[in-house]
């Protein structure tokens, strides 16, 4: 039974009295209640693997540093991590195997909102417990389920923050808006187009396109109509293409976007393009809150890279999910749905601020950025410059 | 309407198309050989095509780690790249032919085809393992040389990167020499010798799989050119990158008339155009009702109505005649 050699030794010592086992080696232990599982759904392949990598990375983190508690009171604790590759479909299929495996009891996911949306359809029939740590499209809390939360912000107030900030810090009298045709992208586009032109900004252009590597059609007007800005609605993978390509072909207007622009990957595509370009996040990046520090530290230790944005939200989401499944342990036998209603008690101080849910599973107290990227060397990117900082309750229910 | 702007993007949006027909019609070659010469569709060419760029993206990121990409003249790295992806890719291309499409020469028509199609599956999944692995990353970024990017500033609106210059140099200059190769030479006469009767060729004294294997190595290293052009050109890619362009390539082919390497040419150009000026001018034109994501159904549209009137493409297909 015993073949590690260091398992031998703590053995050895336990019989000789010398050394209490500690509450790690309980995994072994007999008696084990069952395993409780906690599940990260992300993209781990394909274009967009850099933020699905920090999810769950973030998740694994925040596993490993609070299972403590339950594997005293005997169960062990696992991360188990599906890769939704951005797809719904597959997103949906994984959320199906998901809900079969009765140990898992919450869901740290997704990155996309347009493959949580339906994956969240699933989780529901089981009341298993999503809590998002990436998904701004307002659909995914509005809703109304129990199960649904999110902690970050949402995009009728990111998009909002853009136009804001486009109006008042850019000055900018016409813009130019490009989405990706997904429920995320499309979704914050038109609402930064629709307050955008409240506030006396002419659009001049509202484009669609799925294309990824030949932008010179769309370009070549944006071009000639020559607007202040180009509000880029989509994520990075499809968007530091088009703005290399853009600044090649000699346009001068500003770049603005929402917080799929937020990853490294965006400077290591499109270098100086982007150089100054201004982008929303609805999650802070890990470097400049104050009580994440620990975290960064811990993380590049661990895994060797810093944390790509979404990382400290899907740790704190993690941190929710197993202080709410602790909850729910206590009363005895767990079930799903214990572990939702759980949820939505939860008050945690996160390493992303305080963390109380609505009714609906949005934060209570969400927070929104402008950030300016400052440099072409994609290992600078956690140094991007907070232009602006808000904090925002989510909008009352229409 | 704003006329002014639609006259004033219009040679830019000429260019575009011409760059991106000629990116078609040199990945169309391959589909449009290897049909002339065997009546197969090669499905797997896609990849053929990435791989080129594949190898040109590698060979541009390891000479800038050396540190000497700025420091060679650009004409010669882009010659020795172009030269290495041709290789690679065509060497690629006899290699599928002779381990997934030989045996199966004597099958009925539709089993090579689905084979091709898993080995352009399994090439995809391939380049993504090897990438994974050994860059650890999914999109891969051409290395940029600053004289590539110099552009000539005709107006306002309309300039010319040399990049795009070199794009339809090379394309044209391709062109030219398979002309050559396949009309002027005895491997020519031998090529559309098989693409004639192989039975025939073969009693000739014409060793046909060898001929058949120099198909694909000359459709495999123009695919091959085309992917390095393409990602000098766009700049980004991945190991999906080469799905669409190979699929309008092979419609290009159909277009010009599938087996007819002047159609071939004259396919990629319409289909460049056709695309670049609905992706331009849909927007202007309907008030932004229809918007560049329309670009394919418009341009797909008018094809569908060029093959209703000339069901064998533009120039005829020529199966049986030329290669």
């Amino acid at each position: 039974m015993i073949r590690n050699p260091v398992h031998l030794t703590l053995a050895l010592l336990a019989v000789l009295g010398l050394v209490a086992l500690p509450a790690a080696s309980n995994l072994e232990a007999q008696g084990s209640k069952g395993t409780i599982k906690i599940a990260t759904q992300s993209p781990l392949s394909g274009g967009q693997a850099a933020l699905g990598e920090g999810i769950k990375l973030g998740a694994q983190l925040a596993v490993e540093k609070f299972k403590g508690n339950l594997e005293k009171m005997g169960y062990k604790v696992a991360l188990v991590p599906y890769d939704d590759q951005a797809k719904p479909d597959v997103g949906v299929a994984n959320a199906k195997n998901i809900i079969a495996d009765k140990d898992i009891l919450a869901v740290i996911g997704h990155l996309n909102s347009g493959v949580a949306i339906p994956s969240s359809e699933v989780y529901k029939e089981v009341s298993l417990v999503m809590i998002s740590p990436a998904n701004t499209n307002p659909v995914v809390t509005d809703r109304g389920y129990l199960n649904v939360n999110r902690v970050c912000g949402r995009d009728d107030v990111q998009g909002v923050v853009g136009s804001e900030f486009a109006h008042a810090t850019m000055k900018a009298k016409s813009v130019y808006v490009i989405h990706d045709k997904t429920q995320y992208g499309q979704g914050v586009a038109e609402f930064f187009k629709t307050d955008a032109e409240k506030k006396g900004i002419k659009v001049l252009g509202f484009e669609g396109t799925e294309e990824k590597s030949n932008f010179d059609p769309i370009i070549t007007p944006i071009k000639a109509k020559n607007p202040d800005v180009i509000y880029f609605g989509g994520i990075y993978d499809q968007a530091a293409p088009f703005f290399k390509q853009a600044r090649e072909k000699g346009v001068r207007s500003k770049f603005l976007g929402p917080d799929g622009m937020d990853s490294s990957d965006l400077t290591k595509i499109a270098g100086k393009a982007v150089v100054g370009m201004d982008y929303t996040s609805a999650a802070g990046p890990a470097s400049v809150l104050p009580k994440a520090k620990a975290f960064v530290e811990e993380f590049k230790k661990k895994f060797g890279k810093n944390p790509e944005p979404y990382a400290a939200e899907a740790y704190d989401a993690a941190t929710v999910a197993l202080k709410a499944v602790d909850a729910a342990v206590k009363g005895g036998k767990v079930s799903r749905e214990d572990v939702a209603t759980a949820v939505r008690k939860t008050k945690h101080s996160g390493i992303t601020g305080d963390i109380e849910f609505d009714s609906k599973g949005d934060r209570k107290k969400a927070l929104y950025f402008v950030l300016q990227v400052v440099s072409d060397d994609p290992a600078k990117w956690g140094d991007n410059k907070i232009v602006k900082q808000l904090t925002i309750s989510p909008p009352e229910k229409k | 309407m704003d006329y002014p702007l639609l006259l004033g993007i219009f040679p830019q949006v000429l260019l575009d198309g011409i760059i991106l027909g000629f990116m078609y019609a040199l990945i169309a070659l391959g589909y449009t050989m290897v049909y002339g010469v065997l009546e197969f569709i090669n499905f797997a060419h896609s990849e053929i095509f990435i791989v080129g760029a594949f190898v040109g993206v590698e060979i541009l990121l390891s000479l800038r780690s050396a540190g000497v990409l700025d420091t060679l003249p650009w004409p010669l790295v882009l010659l020795f790249v172009l030269v290495a992806g041709m290789a690679i890719s065509g060497a690629l291309a006899v290699t599928v032919e002779r381990i997934a499409y030989r045996p199966l020469r004597t099958a009925p028509r539709l089993i090579p085809l689905i084979s091709a199609i898993g080995v352009s599956f399994f090439l995809q999944d391939l380049i993504r393992l090897v990438e994974s692995i050994w860059r650890n990353a999914f999109n891969l970024v051409y290395p940029t040389m600053d004289q590539l990017n110099y552009r000539f500033e005709l107006t306002e609106t309309i300039d010319v990167p040399v990049k795009s210059l070199v794009v339809i140099a090379a394309a044209l200059a391709m062109l030219w020499v398979l002309h050559v190769i396949v009309n002027r030479t005895t491997i020519g006469t031998a090529i559309r010798a098989v693409a004639e009767d192989q039975a025939a060729a073969s009693l000739m004294g014409i060793d046909v799989n060898r001929i058949i294997s120099l198909t694909f190595l000359i459709g495999g290293a123009m695919g091959g050119a085309a992917g390095v052009l393409f990602g000098v050109q766009y700049g980004l890619i991945n190991p999906y990158s080469g799905f669409i362009p190979g699929l309008k390539a092979f419609t290009a082919a159909v277009l010009g008339g599938i087996g007819n390497i002047p159609g071939a040419m004259l396919g990629g150009l319409v289909l460049g155009l056709l695309e670049a000026f609905a992706a331009s001018y849909l927007s202007l034109l309907t008030a932004g009702a229809f918007g560049a994501e329309y670009k394919d159904i418009f341009a797909f549209s008018i094809l569908i109505l060029i093959l209703i009137f000339r069901p064998k493409g533009l120039l005829g297909e020529v199966v049986r005649g030329r290669a």
